[in-house]
């Protein structure tokens, strides 16, 4: 493990609506938070899934998008200043027998948290596969759902398959480097940035790159190297070299490790009891999506009120020894101040 | 009323229905395995189904939105359908529909 070792209060995985409140009222008992979360920014579902649909159902708010409500719990827990590690996953939870946790994160960090907080919803956000047979077997060999590295396309034969912008951008900036590029849509519409589509359509007609109507329907190749893709199309089947495959259709939530954490699973969602939302591990905590109690209702509101009842508990580990009087933000100006607003 | 469910192992289950209630509620309320991670936001495509051939007229053409979403599936045929965007209702007593592999659950890469 390479150095990079964080020392903090809580840990929250997933900074999602309900981790974000989570820090407001773990601030409120002087309880310092790190997030990690999978997405490269804050919001889980509301910023990834539904930006801009609106939202009824949030107490004061007659109406608010996902991401207008992302901002303001971002605002609202400011003053707290938690740290964010975007863009990891984290890989492992062990419980130490001072009864703290150790965590290990994708990117080679270490935290050491006295209590953690699972507010992950539907799990961790993941490139959607395509129902293509055995396309497993070629992942991150020949097969990829990113591009971490350019270098990996430099002269090869590659197939970009979607109609987004992730599809458009990849094949604008992959096409200067590589031997040769197909792009492959069902439809010839695309849901991407017009200007990207209109450079896509420039490059097609210089014959620089191949547009093809259609969907990969079967992969050829053999110990992860594919050598042809299969395509179903309007126009008839079709099978065209390729070593290299990039299929962009979005992201799709899997629960991920916290399988294999030694919770308490129901239908995949963490059990938990409803005075403290604690899982069956003390010290670890799960609130809204993910959890599942008598009742439950996947509501952001029920997520809210999760995070409160937690804090409290979370507090009373943290801190044993110390009283903890119930204090409302209105009249405290003890609160007050760690807003600041008094 | 009924929905007739094809799922992707390709069993047939007859499931009751309920006028108002999305194609998509009623498959994910009979358990089958139906992802529908957005719960009928209309903001992912993993309640993908086929409609069956008798039944597209009455169903109708999905809307430019719908369309969107369904590229972000890889298979897409033409009578392809968010099933969160088809409402049960007495002309659809009936209805069969087809779960598409997309649908599935655990359709996520490794």
């Amino acid at each position: 493990m390479s150095g990079n070792e964080i020392v903090t209060d809580v840990v929250v995985i997933g900074a999602g609506p309900c981790g974000l409140f989570a820090a407001f009222e773990l601030g409120l008992l002087d309880l310092k938070c790190h997030f990690i979360d999978i997405l490269d920014r804050a919001g889980g579902q509301c910023a990834e899934l539904y930006p801009e649909k609106p939202i009824y159902d949030i107490p004061g708010f007659p109406v608010v998008t996902g991401q207008a409500l992302v901002d303001n719990l971002m605002a609202q827990i400011s003053p707290f200043a938690p740290e964010f590690h975007f863009n990891r996953m984290v890989n492992s939870l062990v419980k130490q027998d001072d009864g703290s946790f150790v965590l290990t994160t994708d990117a080679d960090e270490v935290f050491r948290a006295k209590v953690v907080v699972i507010a992950a919803g539907g799990g961790s956000f993941q490139p959607k596969r395509p129902p293509v047979p055995e396309i497993e077997q070629y992942e991150n060999k020949s097969v990829f759902y990113s591009v971490r590295k350019m270098d990996d396309f430099r002269d090869q034969d590659v197939v970009i398959v979607g109609g987004g912008d992730s599809a458009l951008d990849w094949t604008l900036n992959l096409q200067p480097i590589v031997r040769s590029l197909t792009l492959v849509h069902r439809r010839d519409a695309f849901k991407a940035a017009p200007a990207s589509v209109n450079k896509m359509r420039e490059l097609v007609m210089d014959g620089k790159i191949n547009f093809l109507l259609g969907q990969v329907a079967k992969l050829d190749g053999a110990d992860g190297q594919i050598n042809h893709v299969h395509l179903t199309m309007d126009a008839g089947d079709l099978s065209i070299p390729a070593t290299r495959l990039l299929p962009f259709f979005g992201l799709t939530m899997k629960l991920g490790p916290v399988a294999d954490w030694g919770l308490e699973l129901n239908d995949n969602l963490i059990v938990v009891d409803t005075e403290k939302f604690e899982t069956s591990v003390p010290g670890l905590f799960a609130i809204g999506d993910i959890n599942t109690y008598p009742g439950k209702l996947k509501l952001i509101l029920s997520g809210f009120h999760e995070a409160a009842l937690m804090a409290q508990r979370a507090k009373k580990i943290v801190s044993p020894d110390e009283r903890v009087v119930f204090q409302y933000t209105t009249s405290s100006t003890k609160l007050q101040k760690k807003l600041g607003v008094a | 009323m009924i929905v007739n469910v094809t799922d992707q192992a390709g069993v047939d289950h007859e499931l009751e229905a309920l006028e108002g209630w999305r194609v998509m509620e009623v498959i994910r309320d009979w358990g089958l395995n139906i992802k529908a991670e957005c719960g009928g936001a209309m903001a992912c495509a993993t309640c993908h189904v086929y409609v069956d051939a008798d039944w597209l007229d009455k169903v109708g053409a999905p809307s430019d939105e719908e369309e969107d979403m369904l590229d972000t599936v890889g298979d897409v045929r033409s009578n392809s359908r968010l099933s969160c965007q088809i409402l049960m209702s007495d002309a659809l007593d009936g209805l069969k529909v087809t779960l598409a592999a997309s649908a599935a659950k655990d359709d996520v890469a490794a």
